[in-house]
Order: structure tokens, then sequence, then C-alpha cells
């Protein structure tokens, strides 16, 4: 008996001519809460559909919970709880009506599931709402509802896709701490986020993935110091000031500054002495900023640094494009 | 926040029926609940058919003769069992339009990631929208009882003309979930689910005797399910069949029919759960 909930070795699966998963190598330890972070379309929820057992890999293999994801999938099935990008919950039924019958699918006694869910519904807040059809409830009602259905079994291991997709920052951190209790509790979370604000929160452990394969793995400080530590970064306000700003910026740095417009940003190191040495280096230059911060890398960095894009959603095209100043929230 | 107390889960033993036929009973409540929760969709899908029985009984009606039988009144009674026919077939498009839904949804995502039975979302599916032709017979019946229809074959003849007209509502809605399965978004269902019923009601005898038709498609009149079903049923609620043309199966209206149901039954729900195994959300 390993220590580990999740296993996943040598993962591929292609659709046709696209190589979705290229080989994903992944341990989820018992308890913990791994972050699977990547762009859309680098595979994530690719791999939960494997390790839930939705989808079978093309080669390599995968256990949960000791069990294998092909030839053992309905003892895979007993012991986790999915909750997808979708609250995949019936809008007509009522939330209670939801519970049952997502409680009788897992073949439990109709009484155990009857006070496991109005346990649930207390839990997440949703006892007011609870005989209302849920077509009724707004969005971060659906998704604890969704994840309340995930959990009527009480699995060991739960697979959360893009748990908070969409949802307003209020919901999202209401959701944040519903997992962060579950997690206290001995629940081993496996879980797909492009919010690298979300993976900095909730993951002990981060897997990077893009373009189907791992390029990045370990604590979100371990990412962070691969990309160097601290950064200076500031923000001019006259065009014709940034080529002065670089060299100013690279007499205190320890590596090549980054542009992108009014910015300029370099590794340094030696806490907040730069920043003194900087201010007094721009006003010698006569260089009016607008901005003007020392700060640690966020995994938005690490990304960058890793892939060489952001970790961005399609649907954010939309917005103007401002480089890599762009997040999130 | 309050910590979850309750003690471990509780397995329940297995039904003396089995794990299929329960799980497909919760899934078909869970549609049957949909329903009621949507009384606007019912209502519209009640009007429908009641709408085509005032067309066809006082527009048409008196265009289209019945061989051996004289009036507009024959072609009531001639008619009926044609629009029972020709409503439950349509029991398939809700079917088709349910699955795209869940799919589309992703609760057939969830579905697929318990360890419930496979077959039963199906099950569920199928059975419920054949249950909901139930409800849409009596409303039927009473229409056309208004309009001048008849039954004179006995009661237990019209019972089991009214189970023939479930069997065949089941049937086709096997192939509705087995199109369902395969739909990229609950729109295009809409279109799909319903393209192929018009030629399947209307290529049978059931608002015009066979008869009448070119001969090349009096033959695929003849071996449409529909058109043996509608015979059967009118013979059994003792209405007008018309003048049949010389084919076994409108010889053998009632046989061919529960031949070709357990037929396209096997046939459809062995294709709809290999293709459910392998379908997921887009």
């Amino acid at each position: 008996m390993t220590d580990a909930a999740v296993v996943a070795s040598g993962l591929v699966k292609t659709f046709g001519e696209v190589r979705a998963l290229d080989g994903v190598d992944l341990v989820v330890p018992r308890g913990q809460v791994v972050g699977l972070l990547g762009p859309n379309g680098a595979g994530k929820t690719t791999t939960v559909r494997i390790l839930s057992t939705l989808l079978k890999p093309t080669s390599g293999t995968a256990t949960v919970a000791g069990f294998d994801v092909v030839k053992q999938a309905d003892e895979v099935r007993r012991t986790i709880g999915l909750t997808g990008q979708y609250a995949a919950v019936d809008e007509y039924l009522t939330g209670r009506e939801n519970l049952r019958m997502f409680g009788e699918l897992y073949h439990l006694k109709p009484s155990y599931v009857r006070e496991r869910s109005v346990e649930l519904l207390e839990w997440f807040d949703l006892s007011a709402a609870a005989d209302r059809p849920v077509r009724t409830y707004s969005g971060g009602m659906r998704r604890r509802l969704d994840l309340a259905a995930s959990l009527v079994a009480q699995p060991s291991i739960l697979f959360l896709d893009e748990p908070t997709t969409g949802l307003d920052p209020r919901s999202r951190m209401g959701l944040w701490g519903v997992i962060e209790g579950l997690v206290a509790q001995g629940t081993t979370v496996l879980l797909t986020t492009q919010y690298l604000e979300e993976a900095d929160q909730l993951a002990n452990d981060i897997v990077v993935i893009d373009k189907g394969r791992v390029i990045a793995h370990g604590t979100s400080e371990q990412l962070k110091d691969q990309i160097g530590g601290d950064r200076i970064e500031i923000a001019v306000i006259d065009p014709a000031a940034v080529g002065r700003a670089v060299e100013v910026i690279r007499s205190v740095s320890t590596g090549e500054p980054k542009v992108d417009e009014l910015r300029v940003s370099a590794p340094v190191s030696g806490g907040s002495t730069v920043l003194v040495d900087a201010i007094r280096a721009l006003d010698l230059e006569h260089i009016e900023v607008a901005d003007l911060v020392l700060r640690r890398p966020t995994l938005d960095d690490v990304f960058l640094s890793l892939t060489g894009h952001v970790a961005e959603e399609e649907t954010a095209a939309s917005e103007p494009a401002r480089g890599r100043s762009t997040r999130r929230r | 926040m309050a910590t979850l107390s309750i003690s471990a889960p509780i397995a329940r033993r297995r039904p003396l029926w089995g794990w299929t036929l329960n799980d497909g009973l919760v899934v078909a409540r869970r549609n049957l609940i949909q329903t009621v929760r949507v009384p606007e969709l019912l209502f519209f899908s009640l009007v429908q058919p009641v709408i085509f029985v005032l067309l066809f009984a006082y527009v048409f009606g008196g265009a289209i003769p019945i061989p051996g039988d004289a009036g507009a009144e024959a072609y009531r009674n001639y008619l009926m069992p044609g629009i029972f026919g020709q409503t439950v077939a349509f029991a398939a498009a809700s079917s088709t339009v349910g699955l795209a839904e869940d799919l589309h949804k992703g609760i057939i995502d969830r579905f697929r990631a318990l360890p419930m039975s496979p077959p039963a979302v199906l099950l569920g599916r199928t059975f419920a929208d054949a249950a909901r032709q139930i409800l849409v017979l009596v409303v039927l019946s009473i229409t056309g009882f208004i309009v001048g229809w008849r039954i004179t074959g006995g009661a237990f003849n019209a019972l089991w003309a009214y189970i023939l007209l479930l069997l065949f509502a089941y049937t086709v809605a096997w192939i509705g979930a087995w199109i369902g399965l395969y739909m990229p978004n609950p729109e295009t269902a809409n279109t799909a689910g319903l393209v192929w019923l018009f030629p399947l009601t209307f290529l049978s005898n059931a608002f015009v005797p066979i008869a009448s038709m070119p001969s090349w498609l009096q033959a695929f009149a003849a071996f449409n399910p529909v058109s043996t079903l509608v015979t059967a049923t009118r013979e059994l609620f003792g209405n007008p069949t018309g003048m049949q043309p010389d084919y076994w199966p409108l010889q053998h209206a009632e046989l061919y029919t529960l031949l070709s149901c357990g037929l396209l039954i096997a046939i459809f729900a062995t294709l709809s759960v290999r293709r459910y195994a392998r379908a997921t959300s887009k």
C-alpha cells in the first residue's frame, strides 16, 4: 500500500490527430491537494476524465486509491467524487431531490442518504433553498450543490475540474473555504484550474502542464524560486523614457530587464535597498514613474517563464491585450 | 463552519430486481419530475396532437374518402388510430433532445463517474418518455371522443391497443436516444430528433389509405411499422381499416408490430449502450 491516492504514469490520450495528453506523470499524496495548472487545451480536463474513468487512456496507466482506472473502474467510482466544469446537477429537481438521486445511484441506504442530504445542505448553506428547483439558484449556489452532490458518498478522493470558473470573487472565496474544510478532514483533492491564484491558495503541490506535458512540478514557493526571487517592476509615464529606464533597472538588477509597453521589470536580490537605489537612479535620470514595486513572483510569472506565454483564458481574448500584466483577478 | 459529523456511508443491499432496473427507475423518476416542473412543455406537447385531430377531422376529413366506408364520420374513426400512432412516434424526439441536453450540461459525465449501472440512464430516459405518452393518449382519446370517434371493439381489445401504442413509443424512444447520443448540442437535437419522424409517420396509412399511394411507395408504407401499428389498433378499437393492399405485414399487423418492436429495441438498445460508454460532454 503506497501513500499516494492517485498515481498516473505515462498517460497518453489522442483524439484522432490531436495528442491531448503526451505522457503525463502525476502523483497525489494521500490527504494533500495537488493543483493541475495550465491554460485551456493543456490537457487538464482530459487528465481528470481519465482518472475519474470517463475516458480510457490511449496508453499509460493510472491508479486511484490503488485501483486501476481501466480495469477496476467500478471500484474507482465508489471511491471518488467528481465536480466538473459545469454544475452537473438537474435544473428541474430541487437541491434535496438532486442529492437524493445521486445518493441512490451510489447505492446507499435511503435513510443514510436522507440524513446526509440534510447535513450537506446545511454545510453548504443551502438549507433555505433545499426545496426549490435548482434553476432558481444563483451560479454560486449551483456550484455548491454540485460539490455537495459529489460528497454524498463521502469520497476519500475528490476531483475538482475548474470548480470556480465563472464565479464571482465572493462565491469563489466561499468555495475555497469549503474545499479547505474538506482537506482539513483528510480528503485528497486533485484540482484543475487556470487561475494561478487558486492553485496558490489551495494546493500543496502544483503540477504545471502545457500541450499535454508536465512542464514543471513543485510547491508554489519552489516554482517561484525557479525563476529567481524578487522582481522589481516600474511603470514610466513618458514612452520616450522607456529606453533610459531599462538602463537604470539593469544597473540594479541581477538579470536582463523585460519591457512591456511602459512597464520594465527585472529580477533583483537584496530586498528593499534595491528600491532605494532604483528610486535614486531614476530621480537622477529625471524619469517620472507611475508605479514602482518590489514583489515576489506570482505563478503568472512562473507560467510565463516556463511556457513563453501567459496562462490566459481563450475567452479573455475579447479584452484589450495588455501583455503579461493581464491577470484574471 | 460546522464539520461533517455523520457516520460512514451505509451501502444498500442489492434489490431483488437488480441494480440496472433500480437505477433505471431512479433516473426515470427524475425525468418524470422534470415533466411536472415544466407544465408549459407538457401543455404544448398535448396541444399539438389535439390540433392535428381537429385539422384532419374538419379540414382534410371530407376530402379523404375511406374505401368501403362513407362520410366524414367514417374518416374520423379511421383517423384517430393514425393520430395515436403518429403522436406516440414523436416520443422519440423527446429522448433525443433530453439526452443531448444531459450530455451538454455535463450531467451524463456525473452519471458515468458514479458506480451506477451504465444502461440505467438510457433505460430511465426511454421509460419516462414512453410513460409520458399515457397522459397524451388520455387527452387524445377524449378529444377523439368529442369529434365522434368511438371504440367498438371491446374494453379488453382497447386496452391491448393502448399497450401496443406504448410499446411502440418505447421502441422509438430507443432510436431517439441513440440519435441523441451523437448530437453536438441541444439545438441540433431539436431538428435531428424530428426530421426522420415526418417521413416515418406520413409514409404510412396513418392519415390516408395506402392504396392511394403510387405503387413503389405502397411497399415501403406496408412494411413501415407505423402502418402495422395503426392497422392493429384500428382492428382492436373496431375502427375501419380501409382497403388494405396485399402485403403480409398488413395482414398480420399485430404480429409484425410486436416483431419489429422487439427487433428495433434489440438493435438500438445495443447501439445506444455502446455509444453511451464513450459519450462525454463537449
